[in-house]
């Protein structure tokens, strides 16, 4: 499978770009050997079930785990060039876990990214003001304690924690898995706009179809660690050659379909 | 209020100060060389299994032994001291004690600050590395903070196992709450025992809950609980710490005593004649035999009362017997000669190790002397004191007769004169000075081939007290003053059950039947 972008030689480097990366796991291949170019301000989704190696691809990406073969770039930079601390402190990372620091209050957990830049401290109340106001939750959170809180704000929070130093790259690994639909579908398009807001470049991990489609520019549908598919969401829905392709794609669209004809259909049935 | 729990509360400041101070600066510590280890334990596998297995080790050896090894061992390096850099330190009491109490405290928290920081959720530890903490960031803004509640638990354990064992520290010469039980063990004071393991239960149950309230104001995030609990121990360590900071300064003279009532009337004896003279004096009590000579000869105690036979065979590793004068006068040559160590004179009775029994039962078995005993020993129990079987006296008089008994076992002294009476002991290891003989009427065995040396009871002082004019001014009054049956009566006045004296009140009692100086 080819990337989209073929890039004429004075363009700018892409964000994020991995060349010929693999990883793996016990003498087990788990990711690659795998090339991947995603250009600023695209929002990409990477799709697959578990063990599609979409994970470590997305650590792979901040040096959370480091490549068997291959490169990684950012800004058109080998990530080896600098300590990898530091490289993490450039990338937002929202976890699936959420890993909100227990013992910090919600303020303290914002400010985290930008004590490590060593803001001074009004500049870094004034951004954790507004960074509640950003993922919508309301300022009397801040002096909570992460367990005080619902999932939906705890992810919120995990959000606004990792835009805090204000990074160019967001990395999100299932960020939204663990809450009920209707939560999870405003705080997916709440990120989502602030992800066009910002001018963001936005990785995205996740195991279900219809947020990918709904959220992303480009859906990249990983497989034992290999693509199998790199499109739009339109065009992939429309038709793909592979076989596991359009039936993953087939139950949205089915979905979609019968949600249309009901919401056609007279309202007193 | 009882005279005896009069006498205990008068003792607290001293040994609470004391046991405060040691437990304190053990624990200290301890936890500065814990901590650390658990970080790194907790990164490393191959550190780990060796400092857990280390401490566990540590803690599987009696306290009692660790305090008693340790004396040795900074004996050793005082010596070393001395060559390389030309003076030594004190290898009794406080250092000694700090050092056993500091590995002991070690293990609680070295396992729980281990299990506390591996047991921290891995997603906040993901968190801390994918945010671009460096490895000492996450250490200290998240693992140490979510680790703290388990490594103050641990800490808790430390210390309660540290106040307890720190009553230990008494027989290698540090003061504690274990004055309380040694010396009441001693002289069956049972309301000083009593006392002293109440002393230790609430010193050590006090700090568990303030340590408690810590900790938990650390699991519920709850700043008010960790001051209070902070507050309490600093305030609680400040009160007992004070009489040290209010005693003036250090002691002029120091009197040893090893680990028996006789031993404690000398040593209050001596120290009320010099206290006499204006001195100010220490004591350091319940030393065992041969620490009791060795602390004197490196100077850590002044002056302290032994006798002949005992430093000649244990000390001087003689087993001849050439007679009461001539081991008295080879004695005071050579351990002047050797070790600096001046023999000021005999005080004029003898504590003589004796083989003693039941009139009833030796009359019984046809048992007047040692000879006697050899042919009937075979169905006969020896109760030996905890030092006698181990000392070369016992092997002189086992292979000069032949004996060979068909059970032997060591008491506490007083608990051996108990077996006596009890039937567990046919015959016991007693000392001729002992109230107990003439109280109960024991039968002293004859010792026809003079297997047992003679035991002249001496004051001995250290070398570096031997032209100290005040010191021997204030104690050869003493030298053939005491009649064996004075000492006797003094000795039984602190053993007895009924109307039991403190050691102090005997020695004044002893002080006035003193026989009148021989010059």
């Amino acid at each position: 499978m080819t990337t989209e972008s073929a890039e004429a030689p004075d363009a700018p480097p892409a964000a994020i770009e991995l060349a010929g990366v693999a990883k793996d796991y016990a003498g087990q291949r788990a990711v690659g050997p795998l090339s991947l170019s995603i250009p600023r301000g695209q929002f990409c989704a990477l799709l697959g079930g578990s063990g599609s190696g979409k994970t470590t691809t997305l650590k792979l990406i901040n040096a959370l785990i480091a490549p068997d073969a291959g490169e990684v770039r950012i800004d058109g930079a080998p990530i080896g060039a600098e300590p990898a601390h530091l490289l993490r402190r450039r990338i937002g990372y929202v976890f699936q876990e959420v890993g909100l620091f227990p013992h910090m209050t919600v303020a303290q957990n914002i400010a985290v990214g930008p004590r490590l830049a060593l803001w001074e401290t009004p500049r870094i109340a004034a951004r954790t003001a507004e960074l509640l106001d950003l993922v919508a939750l309301p300022a009397s959170v801040a002096t909570r304690l992460p367990a005080q809180l619902s999932g939906g704000q705890r992810q919120r929070v995990g959000v606004a924690r990792a835009l805090a130093a204000g990074p160019a790259i967001m990395l999100m690994d299932e960020p939204f898995g663990a809450l009920d639909p209707v939560t999870r579908d405003s705080l997916g398009g709440d990120y989502r706009a602030l992800h066009d807001q910002l001018g963001l470049t936005t990785v995205m991990v996740t195991h279900d179809v219809m947020e990918a489609l709904l959220l992303a520019d480009r859906i990249v549908v990983l497989d034992h660690g290999r693509i199998l598919a790199d499109g739009t969401p339109s065009a992939l829905l429309a038709d793909h050659p592979d076989p596991v392709v359009r039936a993953l794609m087939e139950t949205p669209r089915r979905q979609a379909e019968r949600v249309g004809a009901l919401a056609r259909a007279p309202a007193h049935g | 209020m009882d005279e005896r729990v009069a006498a205990a509360w008068a003792l607290l400041p001293g040994y609470l100060s004391q046991h405060v101070l040691l437990s304190v600066c053990a624990l200290g510590i301890g936890f500065a060389i814990s901590l650390p280890l658990a970080v790194v334990a907790s990164r490393s596998p191959a550190v780990r299994w060796p400092a857990l297995l280390g401490a566990s080790l540590i803690q599987t050896i009696p306290s009692l032994a660790l305090l008693a090894l340790f004396y040795p061992l900074l004996l050793a390096l005082s010596a070393l001291a001395v060559r390389w850099f030309g003076h030594g330190f004190q290898a009794l009491g406080f250092a000694p004690s700090l050092m056993a109490l500091t590995l002991y405290s070690m293990l609680p928290i070295l396992r729980n600050g281990t299990a506390g920081i591996l047991g921290v959720d891995p997603a906040a530890v993901e968190a801390a590395r994918g945010m671009g903490m460096t490895d000492t960031q996450r250490l200290l803004r998240v693992e140490l903070p979510l680790a703290a509640p388990f490594i103050m638990a641990g800490v808790r354990t430390a210390a309660v196992w540290t106040i307890g064992a720190a009553t230990l520290s008494t027989p290698v010469g540090q003061t504690s709450l274990g004055n309380y039980i040694f010396a009441g063990l001693q002289t069956e004071n049972w309301v000083y025992v009593l006392f002293g393991c109440a002393a230790a239960a609430i010193l050590a149950l006090s700090a568990d809950q303030l340590l408690g309230l810590i900790e938990s104001g650390l699991a519920r995030r709850a700043p008010w609980r960790m001051w209070a609990g902070a507050l309490g121990l600093i305030v609680g360590a400040a009160v007992a710490l004070s009489p040290l900071v209010a005693a003036p300064g250090r002691e002029t003279y120091v009197i040893g005593a090893k680990n028996f009532s006789e031993q404690y009337i000398l040593a209050e004896l001596m120290a009320s004649r010099l206290e006499a003279a204006g001195a100010r004096v220490g004591r350091k009590e319940d030393l065992g035999s041969a620490t009791a000579y060795r602390a004197l000869a490196a100077g850590e105690i002044d002056a302290y009362v032994d006798y002949s036979g005992t430093l000649w065979t244990n000390v001087l590793k003689r087993n001849d017997n050439p007679g009461r004068a001539a081991v008295l006068a080879q004695l005071t040559a050579e351990l002047r000669r050797r070790d600096g160590v001046l023999v000021l004179g005999p005080l004029g009775f003898e504590n003589a190790y004796a083989l003693t029994m039941r009139p009833d039962r030796a009359r019984a078995l046809g048992i007047a002397s040692i000879d006697d005993l050899a042919r009937r020993a075979g169905a006969l129990k020896l109760g030996a004191d905890l030092e006698f079987l181990s000392r070369p006296e016992w092997a002189e008089i086992r292979d000069a007769y032949g004996l060979k008994f068909a059970r032997l076992t060591s008491y506490q002294p007083t608990f051996m004169y108990r077996a006596l009476e009890g039937g567990e002991a046919d015959v016991i290891s007693a000392f001729s000075s002992d109230g107990r003989i003439a109280a109960d009427h024991l039968l002293v065995l004859a010792d026809p081939r003079h297997a047992i040396p003679p035991y002249d009871a001496v004051i001995l002082i250290s070398p570096k007290r031997a032209h100290d004019r005040r010191l021997t001014a204030a104690l050869s009054p003493l030298i053939g003053a005491i009649p064996v049956a004075a000492m006797r009566a003094a000795n039984f006045s602190v053993d007895r059950d009924q109307a039991k004296q403190t050691p102090a009140a005997a020695a004044r009692a002893l002080a006035a039947k003193l026989r009148a100086p021989a010059h």
